[in-house]
């Protein structure tokens, strides 16, 4: 009967271990401000429909993280380079007119070819610096935004959508997609239930890489990735290219990152230029560890949770917040939660590890 | 001459996780001996001087049982600081030394002398200026005394191996209290003159009144500087004598000993109706492998097809790299043909599809995939070479995880790996049951040869004869030809037809399992090979 | 003819010997010297007179030499390069916000700014140095993100808790709600408090010379630090820390005492910067802290594991030259300033990114070839 009880425990903790504590804490969190929201008489409908929404538009960006951790990078800090990749197909597919979901469609295989060659370099920088591989990262991601900078600001645009009206080069910091992509798929097959809205379209698509994920996990080569981030002494036992296993998880990864910000743009409604995305790949790496993700391993499971949570905790503190205190609180209160999260997840021990 | 007992480690006993690594160790050095510790590796010469050290490992695994008395008193050594604070010094096979700091800074690392300021009165002692002055005069006295010309303020970093452990014994000689010194396989890496050297500095300091452990395996240097020794065989201490009492071939054959008992010498590990019984399946010339510490420098063998033949040798002598040289993880020179065909080096997949394979020594680190299930660490080898395990759809090679778990439960049932089930995490199981799944993960593949180095370290007794069992099965009923290396010339004796002994890098001989215990303990020690080059 | 010959293969060596020297040199200084070429290049595009240029370097490197100087420590610990200076500036700003609060001025309110802000130093510095040594081998990245997260508490406490928890009213310094501190802060009270101390006119060019005196004696204070025990420790762990372990030394105290060093010299160096500049900008003067005087001593020469007084010195010189000339050689060449402003900070990021690469690319040779 011992026996049995111990296996029982060693399972919840096991358990426990794949979701993880801080998850649980701001999970229950969530949950209390919910119900703080609807006491204060916050319009709960709009609350969560305003959950899925941002639940469905980061979700791919967030998902951008799984290859690179599973292929023993370390989340990716670098992610700018492939939301840049995705800006770029973003504004290509305006400046060459292209409407509603043609335009989607066209920002998203851009991004898909940009994103692969892009991951590939990437993926080849960072074989030349295992071990440093969040730092030069981190720092490639804004060295690349600073340099885009400039590129916005010279680059031959010529669509009177996006440059400056005065000035006539350049483009501008936010451009609106009203006219474009903005909401196609949010929009498409919207429905309501409950009174709460469902950005059906945004959701499938979002699932449909969800899917996409996990059909690469399981394949030949997606094995031999996961295998060369467990282990990388029996990969290279097993006559598995850590190096090439690498790489491939930062092209993934990177075309990810790259469709994730068409996505999130056209679900915005506004596409955001200049420094904007210099803090997104924080985001994205926060919320897969909220989720239950470690440095060393995550799941397509844990990107959801967490995914959900943390953009879930972002909707509903602001009103409660508003309420309670001034507004602004919501900004700091991403800041602390991001860099909180991710700061325990660098410090934590991991086990036999010193 | 009665000389003053300094150290006695008295009845010590140590457990690693439930099996016993040292069995009631007595061991005394007294002022100004010389005391050779020798044994073959595993044998817990190292435990033994983590005792004596207060390495945290051994505080963090369990502690010990047992008695140290230093200078007639009973000790309690908590830390290495403690340790050196006694005056019990070491000179470590890894050298302790900052490359970044001079000689003097080195000799005088954490005991540097110093001046008090105008700060450190006002804010402690750490604010001290250091006393150069004072330091190199030191230095250079104890280096003088060492007969180093060498000087003082050089950086450590460019300074040739050689040089390294004579700054450790500086350093140990510059604590004036320094009573006991422990050499940890100092010779390994120094070249035959340096080793003379430092022989005669040895007997310096002992003439000084110094009393120095010397643990070694090479048992002419023994000889010629110890005054006693004491061998260690499997955690027990088996022989007691002294110097003059002692030749090499009694030394070899007390470090091998004759316990032939438990398993019996198995001539039918060829089957005799293999009709390819004497084809050579694997040659290898004069193959080399750079790997740190198993260092090959030219070994040349021809394997019988069929067979099962052991590569056995002390630790650190290179048998352990051959596997690995010729499996493409460590890189490697030289040529490997498999039936004439000539086989890539430095290229794993290569050898997996010349129909190789391989169980590492290293079952943990190399040999598993720690956080994944039994049933992925026993197909991903076979997944990624041989493509099986996988379904075609729509253009895709996905994973058949219906085939892989019907796998794996057969595979189970045939080792009898304990576990819950093919879907349990790996890191769960115990270590037999562990290197049972690495066994399956090296068959999955179907090879015709089969490297397996170190299959029953840290198994216990029970599982051992079950990995064995199930080698020669292989070998039986699939003519699987096996190359077994292993430290443990007990189970190489056992099942393998032939038996090459591998001293400093090269074969030193090819013996049969018949051969007596001296002949092997001569050859892993290197004595015949050094009898050959003086002949 | 024999004789031409051997003197001629004797000068060939000799010539041969000083190239090679001169070419190991520049090697050595290769970052340095290039962008020692980048400012004049960039300074003749950039069209500045001279004088306004030399004028404007002096007052940078007057109030940021300070701050450069700070990492130093750290980097001989081995803890790399502290992105965790942000904290230290900080605990500046919080001083002199105090200071100002309680309207003391000149260099008395400076004085006193230096001492309030010490003990706020040494805490954070405690705190950022056991966050360190639980990340052992992270420390860089740690360091970045304890940043942003610090920036967080930082703005949560100046926005939310001045005001409410923290008692303070007073309607120049604080929001029209009464709570929470404004954006800027005029620090007229210590304004060149430091600066005005000591004047100098050389060749027509003025120099604050009480900051120079400052920064001297800091120099001082780091090189006999370095030759004490505790700078013995410092380069011993910085070397190994398992080796110094078990030696006897410390290692974890010792790293969080190299960090608190760091931390109380970034508190003081950025009051020494805000002293100049005369205004708070409350939510964005540290921000860019620790990219600024990392970008700096990488400039100079310095890597992750070696920095020097002189590489933090000449960097500060360089980085801010870079600084000016960018937008106005941006107008100059591209018509824009702003492609001068932004090539700036990509140099910044450019300069660390690299420095790190660099770094981890020669780790992976040194265990390759062990």
């Amino acid at each position: 009967m011992n026996e049995k009880i111990k296996r029982n425990i060693i399972d919840i903790k096991d358990t426990l271990g794949t979701v993880g504590y801080p998850c649980l804490i701001i999970a229950l969190f969530l949950f209390f401000l919910l119900f703080y929201a609807a006491a204060l008489g916050l319009p709960l409908t709009y609350l969560l429909g305003s959950i899925f929404v941002r639940f469905g538009m980061n979700g791919i960006l967030v998902l951008a993280m799984i290859p690179s951790i599973k292929s023993g990078i370390g989340p990716n800090f670098g992610l700018s380079l492939g939301i840049v990749c995705g800006l770029v197909a973003a504004t290509l597919s305006i400046e060459f007119g292209m409407l509603g979901f043609t335009g989607f469609f066209f920002a998203v295989v851009v991004s898909i070819i940009l994103g692969s060659i892009i991951g590939y370099f990437y993926g080849l920088l960072l074989n030349k610096v295992k071990g440093q591989e969040m730092t030069v990262g981190t720092f490639a991601g804004f060295s690349t935004i600073s340099l885009m900078c400039i590129f916005w600001l010279i680059a031959p645009y010529k669509s009177y959508k996006m440059i400056w009206p005065y000035g006539g080069e350049g483009l501008r910091v936010t451009i609106t997609l009203q006219n474009d992509f903005g909401q196609v798929l949010n929009n498409w097959k919207l429905f309501k239930i409950f009174g709460v809205s469902i950005p059906t379209g945004l959701l499938l698509f979002f699932a449909l890489f969800c899917i996409i994920m996990w059909i690469f996990l399981r394949t030949k080569t997606g094995i031999a990735m996961v295998a060369a981030g467990s282990n990388p002494k029996y990969a290279k036992a097993s006559g598995i290219s850590v190096e090439k296993s690498r790489i491939i998880g930062m092209v993934v990864s990177t075309v990810f990152g790259a469709v994730g910000i068409v996505v999130y743009a056209q679900s915005y409604g506004f596409l955001q230029l200049y420094t904007a995305p210099l803090y997104m790949p924080f985001f994205a790496v926060a919320a897969i560890l909220i989720g239950g993700a470690s440095i060393k391993n995550a799941s397509i499971t844990q990107a959801l949770i967490g995914t959900f949570l943390f953009q879930g905790l972002l909707v509903v503190a602001l009103p409660v917040a508003n309420e309670v205190f001034a507004s602004n609180l919501s900004e700091i209160a991403r800041a602390i939660i991001t860099n909180g999260m991710i700061l325990y997840a660098l410090t934590r021990r991991e086990a036999g590890v010193e | 001459m009665s000389k003053r007992c300094l150290l006695e480690m008295k009845n010590i006993n140590k457990e690693y996780f439930g099996s016993k690594v040292l069995k009631n160790i007595n061991i005394t050095v007294n002022e100004g001996e010389i005391r050779s510790l020798v044994g073959e590796n595993g044998a817990g010469k190292s435990t033994l001087m983590n005792i004596l050290f207060g390495m945290p490992l051994i505080h963090n695994t369990g502690g010990f049982k047992g008695k140290i008395f230093f200078n007639g008193e009973k000790v309690d050594i908590k830390s290495p600081w403690s340790a050196m604070d006694l005056g019990i010094g070491m000179v470590h096979q890894e050298f302790m030394l900052l490359p970044g700091f001079s000689i003097t800074e080195n000799i005088k690392l954490n005991r540097e002398q110093t001046k008090h300021n105008l700060l450190s009165k006002l804010f402690g002692p750490k604010l001290k200026s250091l006393d150069f002055v004072s330091m190199r005069k030191d230095s250079r006295f104890v280096l003088d005394a060492l007969d180093l010309s060498i000087d003082e303020m050089l950086p450590v970093a460019g300074l040739p191996v050689g040089y390294m452990q004579f700054i450790e014994i500086a350093r140990e000689l510059d604590k004036k209290y320094t009573k006991l010194i422990v050499f940890d396989e100092p010779t390994a890496v120094l070249t035959e003159i340096e080793a003379e050297t430092l022989i005669k500095t040895m007997k310096i300091l002992a003439e000084k009144g110094i009393s120095i452990l010397f643990i070694t395996h090479r048992l002419g240097e023994v000889l010629k500087v110890s005054d006693n020794i004491t061998v260690l065989r499997d955690g027990e201490v088996v022989a007691d004598l002294k110097t003059k009492d002692a030749t090499v071939e009694k030394l070899a054959e007390l470090m091998i000993g004759k316990k032939l008992g438990k398993f019996s010498v198995n001539h039918t590990a060829q089957s005799p109706f293999n009709e390819d019984f004497n084809k050579t399946t694997l040659k290898i010339e004069d193959l080399k492998v750079f790997m740190p510490s198993e260092e090959v420098k030219g070994i040349s063998l021809e394997i019988k097809k069929g067979e099962i033949f052991g590569i056995g040798g002390l630790a650190g002598q290179g048998k352990i790299g051959i596997a690995n040289g010729v499996m493409g993880i460590y890189s490697s020179e030289g040529r490997v043909l498999k039936e004439g065909k000539e086989i890539k080096l430095n290229d794993t997949t290569s050898a997996f599809n010349n129909r190789l394979a391989f169980v590492s020594e290293d079952r943990r680190e190399v040999g598993l995939l720690l956080d994944h299930s039994v049933e992925l660490n026993i197909v991903i080898k076979a997944i990624q070479h041989q493509n099986k395990f996988l379904r075609k759809i729509g253009g895709l090679r996905l994973i058949d995880r219906k085939n892989i778990t019907q796998y794996s439960l057969k595979m189970i049932k045939e080792l009898d790996i304990r576990c819950r089930g093919p879907k349990q995490i790996v890191r769960r199981l115990s270590g037999g049951n562990q290197q049972k799944v690495c066994i399956a993960n090296a068959i999955t593949l179907e090879p015709e040869i089969l490297f397996v180095s170190e299959p029953t370290r840290g198994i216990d007794v029970g599982a051992k004869k079950i990995v064995l069992d199930h080698l020669k099965k292989l070998n039986q009923e699939l003519g699987m030809t096996i190359i077994m290396t292993s430290s443990e010339l007990i189970e190489l004796r056992s099942i393998c037809s032939r038996i090459a002994i591998i001293y400093k890098g090269k074969v030193a001989g090819i013996l049969s399992p018949d051969a007596s215990e001296v002949e092997f303990g001569l050859l892993m020690a290197g004595e015949k090979s050094y009898q050959k080059e003086i002949s | 003819m024999k004789q031409i010959n051997i003197t001629n293969s004797k000068q060939k060596n000799a010539r041969k010997i000083e190239s090679f020297q001169l070419v190991s040199m520049i090697k050595k200084n290769i970052v340095p010297i290039l962008f020692a070429i980048l400012c004049l290049v960039g300074s003749i595009y950039a069209k500045l007179p001279l004088n306004f240029l030399l004028n404007d370097i002096i007052i940078r490197m007057a109030r940021n030499s300070f701050l450069v100087i700070s990492l130093i420590i750290p980097v001989i610990a081995g803890l790399g390069l502290n992105f965790g200076i942000v904290l230290g500036a900080m605990a500046g700003q919080m001083a002199v916000v105090a200071v100002t609060y309680w309207e003391i001025q000149g260099f008395l309110g400076f004085f006193l700014a230096i001492v309030v802000s010490t003990p706020l130093a040494i805490l954070f510095g405690w705190l950022t140095g056991m966050l360190f040594n639980r990340a052992k081998g992270k420390e860089m990245i740690t360091g970045l993100i304890l940043g942003f997260f610090a920036n967080g508490v930082y703005q949560f406490i100046f926005l939310f808790l001045v005001g409410t928890i923290i008692p303070m009213k007073n309607e120049y310094m604080l929001l029209s709600t009464g709570v929470g501190v404004r954006n800027s802060v005029n620090l007229k009270g210590i304004h060149y408090a430091l600066d005005n101390l000591l004047k100098v006119k050389i060749f027509g060019l003025n120099f604050p010379m009480a900051v120079f005196l400052a920064v001297a004696v800091l120099c001082l204070g780091i090189k006999f630090l370095s030759k004490t025990k505790l700078g013995q420790e410092f380069r011993s762990v910085g070397q190994n820390r398992d080796i110094s372990k078990v030696m006897g030394i410390q290692v974890d105290k010792v790293r969080i005492i190299a960090i608190i060093f760091s931390t109380i010299f970034a508190a003081w160096g950025q009051l020494i910067f805000l002293q100049n500049i005369g205004t708070l900008n409350t939510y964005g003067s540290h921000v860019q802290v620790g990219t600024f005087t990392i970008a700096a001593i990488l400039i100079g020469g310095a890597t992750v594991t070696r920095a020097t007084i002189s590489q933090a010195l000449i960097g500060t010189f360089l980085f801010h030259t870079l600084f000016i000339i960018s937008p106005l050689a941006g107008k100059n060449i591209f018509g824009s300033a702003q492609v001068g402003e932004y090539f700036r900070v990509f140099i910044a990021y450019g300069v660390i990114g690299v420095s790190l690469a660099l770094y981890a690319w020669q780790n992976v040779g040194k265990k390759l070839r062990r």
